[in-house]
Parts: C-alpha cells; sequence; structure tokens
C-alpha cells in the first residue's frame, strides 16, 4: 500500500522540487513542531556532552584552561580509585541483577493473578518511587542504625538474630544499599510489567490451562515469553542504570566505609567536586566518556546477541 | 478650514520641538556628572564639592549555617539593618551557607557564591592561584587597622604577588575538647577535671559508656574531616603529616608513629572498649549534631564550635538534649615533644566576579561585619547586646585576629553581655595562649585531608583493618599529590 501510494505520484512530476512543495508537503510544519524540542535537546543534551567531550582534554578550573591531550584519561587509568570503583560497581549491579531484577517479575505476576483490590497492590507497589529519593534514603538510614535499638536490628532481634552493622561495615554496606535501590526502584519496573501482562492474550493460558498445565508451567512457558520483549529492555536498562549508581553511595556512605562502595559516578564526582577547590573537571569529564562509550559497546553487543532471541 | 490647519500645524510642530529642548535642557541638569558643571565646581570652591553621589550597589553575603535558630537570624538582621543605615547605597542580600568540601567546589564552578564569603585558611592559597577570586588590596589597606593584623593570619590570604585576596574574619580556633559535663557525672567522673592526657580520655569514655550507654567519645570521618582532626590528633601526639624540605618541595609523612597511635587509639575505643560513636559517617555538622542531642561523651573541634552548636544546634538553657550548663570546653591533650595544636580559621573572601563597586561595599561589610567588633569599644558593644538580647552566644573563646592584648580588651568592653558558659571551659581558656600552636599542612591540604578519611573509616568499621598498610597507601597518594604540585 504505502510504497503504491508512494510511487505512484512521484513519477508524473519528475521536475525539481522547489522550496514551495517542501512547505506544501509538511515540511515546514515538521519543522516547526521539531524546532523546540532539537532546540532544547540540543542546549541542555548535546551542548554539555559536546562540552564534556572538550574538557576530557583540557585541564580546566573554569576559570583558567589549557589542553593537556590524553593526560586526563592516562592519570584517571593509573588512580588506585578506579579499580575500587569498577569492582565496587561490578557488585553493586551484580546484587541488583540477582536479587532486584526477578523481583518487580515476581511481583508483577503474583499482582495479576490477585483478583480483588488489584489497585491497591499497583499502589502499594509504587509508592516508594513516589517518596523523593533523598528522604527515601534519610528514611533507610534511620532504620540502619547500626545499634542494637536500630529499627532493622530490633527486627532480627526478635528472631534471635544478632545486630548487623549495616552501613557501618564494609562488608554489609553495599548490600544494605542494594537492598534501599530494589526498593525504591521495583515499583516502577512492577508496572511496566502488570502492563505488559494484560497485553499476553488470555487464549494463550485458557489453551495451557486444557492442556493441564500447572502455575509454575503457565508462567514458564507462556508468560515469560510473551514478556522476552520487555524483560530484554529491562535488563539492559538495569545494567545502565546500576553501572551509574551514584546516589545511594552519595547520600548513604559518601562513598565509605574506607572506600566499600565508592562507584564509578562516585569517583566521577569527587574527580569534579569532591575538593573544595574545584578539583578536575577534566579527569572527570575523562572517565565519564569511558564510562559511556563503555555502556554504548555493550548495548550495542547486547542488542546483537539477542536479537535473534526477540524477533522469534 | 484649510486656513486653520497650517497653523494649528505650525503650532504642533513648535510645541513639539519646545518639548523636545525642554526635555534636553532638564537631561542636562539632571547628570551631575556633565563635565563643565564639574570642572567649574572644581575651579570655585574645591572644598564644598559634594563625592558623587555613591553608587547604588546590591550586595549578596553569607549569613549562618541553615536551619538556624530563627533568633540567630533576628540578630543578624538588625546588623544588616544597621549597616544599610550606615551605607544607604549598599543593599545587603544575605543568604545561608555552610562551608563544606563538597558543596563549596559546586558552588564555585557554578558561580553560585554570593560577594561575600567564608573559605578555611587551607584554601586560599590555592583559590589565589587559580585566579577564583577578587583582588581586595586596595581596599583592604584603605583600613585604617590594615596594619595591626597578626601577620601570620594576614599571610594566608596574601597572594604571590603580596597583594590581599582574603581576609582572616569570623574566628580563628584552635582545636578542642568538647565534653557533655552532665554525662561525666552520670558516670561518676569530675567534671571539672577533664581529662589531660589520651589514656585518660580513653577511661572517661569506657566510664561514660559503661555508666549510660552512651557513646563516651565520637570522631569525624567524612568529607576531609576525618583527615582534618586525624592531622589533629597527630599533631597533639607530637607528629606531622607533612613537611617542608630545604628546597622547598614538600613530603607526606602520614605513617608517622603520632598518626598511627591515633588511629589505634580510635582502634581500641572502638572494638576494646565499645566506647566510640558507631558512625563513620560523621563529619563536622552531624557530630554537632549527635553531641547537642546528648549522644556523645566527647569529641575533637574547634574550639569556637559552642557558637555554632548554640546558634544552628540546639544548645540551649532548657533543651531536652545538651545544656549550655552541661558543655564543657577543655585542652586537647598534648603529648610528646613536639606536639602542639593544630590551629586554622576562617578568611573572607569577595566573588571574583565582582567589580570595583561591589569589592568596595563588600569590604566595607567584612570590615563592619566581622572586624569592627574586634576593634572599636562601640560596634563591639552593639554587636553584643544584639546577640545578647536575641539570646545568642557571646563571648566564645577563639584566638585573636589581632593582637592577644586587643582581644583581651574587646572582652573587657563587652564583658557585661558575655553569656556563654566560661566557668566550664577553663580547662582550655587558662592555657590557650600557652598552649604551642601548629598550622594546617599547606600543601594539598584538603586533598590530604580526604585521603585520610579512609584509614579513619577502616579502623572504625573493620576490627581487622591493616593499620599500616592503610597509611602506607595514603602516604603513596598523598606524596603523588604533592609532587605534582
Amino acid at each position: 500500500m504505502t510504497t503504491d501510494q508512494g510511487l505512484a505520484p512521484s513519477r508524473p512530476r519528475r521536475r525539481r522540487r522547489t522550496p514551495v512543495d517542501w512547505v506544501r508537503d509538511g515540511g515546514l510544519s515538521t519543522l516547526v513542531f521539531a524546532l523546540p524540542l532539537v532546540v532544547i535537546f540540543g542546549v541542555f543534551s548535546w551542548l554539555p556532552i559536546g562540552r564534556a567531550l572538550v574538557m576530557s582534554f583540557q585541564e580546566t578550573n573554569l576559570v583558567v584552561t589549557s589542553w593537556v591531550g590524553l593526560e586526563n584519561f592516562r592519570a584517571v587509568l593509573a588512580d588506585p580509585n578506579l579499580p575500587i570503583a569498577l569492582r565496587n560497581t561490578g557488585y553493586f549491579a551484580l546484587l541488583a541483577l540477582v536479587f532486584g531484577y526477578p523481583l518487580p517479575l515476581v511481583g508483577a505476576v503474583l499482582m495479576s493473578e490477585v483478583r480483588r483490590m488489584k489497585g491497591l497492590y499497583s499502589v502499594l507497589a509504587y509508592l516508594p518511587v513516589v517518596v523523593p529519593p533523598v528522604v527515601a534514603v534519610l528514611l533507610w538510614k534511620f532504620l540502619y542504625d547500626p545499634r542494637p535499638e536500630g529499627v532493622f536490628n530490633e527486627i532480627l532481634g526478635w528472631f534471635g538474630i544478632d545486630p548487623l552493622p549495616w552501613l557501618q561495615s564494609a562488608t554489609w554496606a553495599m548490600p544494605s544499599l542494594v537492598l534501599e535501590a530494589t526498593w525504591a526502584a521495583a515499583g516502577g519496573t512492577v508496572i511496566i510489567y502488570l502492563a505488559a501482562l494484560l497485553a499476553v492474550p488470555p487464549e494463550l493460558y485458557d489453551a495451557a490451562e486444557v492442556d493441564g498445565a500447572s502455575v509454575w508451567r503457565k508462567v514458564w512457558h507462556v508468560t515469560l515469553p510473551q514478556l522476552r520483549g520487555i524483560l530484554l529492555i529491562t535488563f539492559i536498562l538495569q545494567i545502565i542504570g546500576t553501572a551509574q549508581v551514584f546516589l545511594e553511595p552519595y547520600l548513604f556512605t559518601g562513598g565509605g566505609p574506607a572506600n566499600a562502595t565508592l562507584t564509578i559516578l562516585l569517583l566521577i564526582y569527587r574527580y569534579a567536586f569532591g575538593q573544595s577547590l574545584g578539583a578536575d573537571y577534566g579527569e572527570a569529564t575523562a572517565l565519564s566518556l569511558m564510562l559511556a562509550v563503555f555502556l554504548a559497546v555493550m548495548s550495542l553487543v547486547y542488542f546483537r546477541l539477542t536479537r535473534a532471541w526477540s524477533n522469534s | 478650514m484649510r486656513s486653520l490647519t497650517k497653523p494649528t500645524t505650525a503650532v504642533l510642530a513648535a510645541s513639539a520641538v519646545a518639548i523636545g529642548l525642554l526635555s534636553a535642557c532638564s537631561a542636562s541638569t539632571d547628570a551631575p556628572d556633565s563635565t563643565p558643571d564639574a570642572s567649574t565646581s572644581d575651579e570655585t570652591s574645591p572644598d564644598e564639592t559634594t563625592p558623587a553621589a555613591p553608587q547604588d550597589v546590591t550586595l549578596r553575603v553569607v549569613s549562618l549555617l541553615p536551619g538556624s535558630d530563627q533568633a540567630a537570624f533576628d540578630a543578624f538582621d538588625e546588623r544588616v539593618a544597621q549597616f544599610e543605615e550606615l551605607y544607604p547605597n549598599i543593599d545587603v542580600e544575605a543568604e545561608e551557607y555552610e562551608w563544606k568540601a563538597t558543596t563549596f567546589a559546586a558552588q564555585l564552578a557554578g558561580g553560585t557564591l554570593p560577594d561575600v564569603y567564608e573559605i578555611p585558611f587551607t584554601d586560599a592559597k590555592t583559590l589565589i592561584e587559580n585566579g577564583q577570586l577578587a583582588d581586595v588590596d586596595a581596599q583592604f589597606n584603605a583600613l585604617p587597622y590594615a596594619g595591626d593584623f597578626n601577620e601570620a593570619l594576614l599571610e594566608a590570604g596574601k597572594g604571590p604577588d603580596g597583594h590581599v585576596y582574603a581576609i582572616p574574619a569570623k574566628s580563628i580556633y584552635g582545636v578542642a575538647l568538647h565534653y557533655n559535663r552532665a554525662l561525666f557525672e552520670a558516670a561518676g567522673l569530675d567534671p571539672d577535671d577533664p581529662p589531660t592526657t589520651w589514656d585518660e580520655v580513653r577511661a572517661a569514655a569506657k566510664a561514660i559508656k559503661d555508666a549510660t550507654g552512651v557513646a563516651g567519645y565520637a570522631q569525624m570521618a567524612a568529607d576531609n574531616t576525618g583527615g582534618w582532626q586525624l592531622t589533629s590528633a597527630t599533631y597533639a601526639r607530637g607528629g606531622r603529616t607533612q613537611v617542608v624540605e630545604a628546597d622547598g618541595s614538600y613530603t607526606a609523612t602520614l605513617t608517622n608513629p603520632a598518626t598511627k597511635a591515633s588511629l589505634e587509639f580510635l582502634r581500641a575505643l572502638r572494638w576494646e572498649d565499645d566506647s566510640l560513636y558507631a558512625d563513620a559517617t560523621l563529619n563536622w555538622g552531624t557530630i554537632n549534631e549527635k553531641f547537642a542531642a546528648g549522644q556523645i561523651g566527647m569529641y575533637t573541634s574547634g574550639s569556637d564550635v559552642y557558637t555554632a552548636l548554640a546558634e544552628s544546634f540546639g544548645v540551649t538553657p532548657d533543651s531536652s538534649g545538651l545544656k549550655v550548663s552541661d558543655y564543657g570546653l577543655t585542652a586537647i591533650p598534648n603529648e610528646g615533644a613536639d606536639s602542639g595544636v593544630l590551629v586554622g580559621g576562617t578568611l573572607a573572601a569577595v566573588n571574583i566576579k565582582a567589580d570595583d563597586a561591589v569589592k568596595d561595599a563588600a569590604v566595607k561589610w567584612i570590615d563592619f561585619f566581622y572586624l569592627q567588633p574586634h576593634l572599636d569599644e562601640g560596634p563591639a558593644v552593639e554587636n553584643a547586646k544584639i546577640r545578647f538580647d536575641n539570646g545568642q552566644p557571646v563571648g566564645t573563646p577563639v584566638l585573636p585576629i589581632f593582637s592577644r592584648e586587643q582581644y583581651e580588651t574587646s572582652l573587657g568592653w563587652i564583658e557585661e553581655f558575655i553569656n556563654v558558659p566560661l566557668e566550664n571551659m577553663t580547662g582550655y581558656t587558662d592555657v590557650m595562649f600557652d598552649q604551642p600552636v601548629v598550622g594546617e599542612p599547606s600543601a594539598s591540604t584538603q586533598e590530604i585531608y580526604a585521603l585520610l578519611d579512609v584509614p579513619i573509616q577502616a579502623v572504625m568499621t573493620d576490627q581487622n583493618a591493616d593499620v599500616d598498610a592503610l597509611l602506607e597507601q595514603a602516604q603513596t597518594q598523598a606524596q603523588a599529590l604533592l609532587d605534582e604540585g
């Protein structure tokens, strides 16, 4: 249909397209409609990205600027904190993947099975997303009080479990952050999964039921394959999100104790703002760029690898 | 009709011209600086010349810590009103301010700092070298008392060109030991006989913990304040974290025995006695908060911290946490041959973006708000009275910006308004002028403080932290920073 419509009228007028044609074909209104978006996107997104690219080759405190070539990249790669930040970020991503990724899916599947008061559960699941992150972190900081009378430790005490140091230990700090981050972010993903679940044709379940499938088999053979596309997207979004984790370590621990929660983004922040003297915007942008390139490449590889699977 | 039209047009045209001329005239008479007028008046009667009306200036200054007591803001506003009365052309806009290593850089980079702001001694040199502070040399030297400053303090705000870029203001502190007298009593300790050695500090901390369950001692550990206090603890045990070589280069000496002993002290309190407040994220503000809430027995911080405790952290005569009468201040224990008290302070700086008019106004404000109360009886009494009437602390012990005599004289002026519990601060005030003082390390100060946060946090959170390895690592990183320059 579309090709017919597109080709047939264009053949008789082979003559050059004039600006008038362009306007008549809606080019102008397209441009007018697109312009605000292009301008806003350009000024607030692409300009800073371009500026960051330039800055990564400079040494600058925004007053005095000099070109230093690849020096910033060299300095970042030689920083003894970089391996620590990489390891911590990887650890956060792993924990978030193992505990944080399946949780919303399980929640969504269970919620879709509930017959009454579905709305209530959606609201309850989504509520943490509505709480401003800073408020949530302050609240959780209070809950994570390491003393035996701290809220979580009190609860652990009911089950005869010794108090945990939570944020006050290099071992427990990261899992504590993941716990809060999962609580804070799960609601959004649950809503996405719930919407996707609605799109699964009910006949498939009916057919499975006729075949005598158990609930587990229905989930495994009907629900999951139907959600495949969404699952792939949320997976890569989760990876990108966790690679850029900043808020939790920044607000909970400032990267401590003893750099146990220093993540890549926090390291970037420290380069740029960690010192009162406005340390190193060059190094900060250099590391940002390396992270961006790494994530872009990874996303590309990921979509290549999973293309076959998602199209089938 | 036609005959009428022409004259009407002519009249209209004429009046238009006339109006134009009138407005031209008024414009020329209004302008006070028009050259002929000025030159004539200069020639005829130079004495009667009134200086051109000063330009109207809006001056943005920093006020108090965010979340300070309303009465403290009221007192501040009264001072602003006095200043504006004195200089009607200056309109002061105040904003809340807390210097933090992490937020200051963002404000500096974002260009959102006000015209007058406060910086620690440690930052001035680098900010000046980076061209981030306004040169206020001319305005500073116009002050009648420009030559009276304690030269060592003034040096902190001078650039390589010898010009003054930042002026010692607000307060100069020596690190001291702050303690909760009520907790001392509850633990059966004599609050009038506070600890004078680190062993006594440890014993008191344990006694407080055992008797009351409240942490006996607390330690700043985050946002560079851990490094700041570890450096102070090192000085107090006779060590140094940095030395200047003969050729002017710097060597980091973080693996010195005094720094190790300071960390071992914390480890013992945390893991052997369980008397240390188990939070490795405390900084200057949050440790004040805990202390003011009565959750801490002792901690070290600047000797001037009482002002902040009362203004911003809720230490009042009838507080449910720390009451004014519970506050105790004593000298930090000094042990070892070269031991000394870490001294630091605040400089007032002017935004690099300020033009001459703003710079003039800025130094007027620094003079009026920060310095006059130290120098002149009238302003000193007025300032003290306003603060006293608003229930704000007057007379917190600080080190002198000018001379010791000047400081003691100025305390004499305001004696009747002094409302801080001086009788509970004698452990410090009796020795404050006799203690050997040591300035903060001068090169890469805040960056090395940041590196030192790590070992502090490590010993506070890991029983088996390897102090030697941690300091070795910090030493390597610090030396790299120093070599970089």
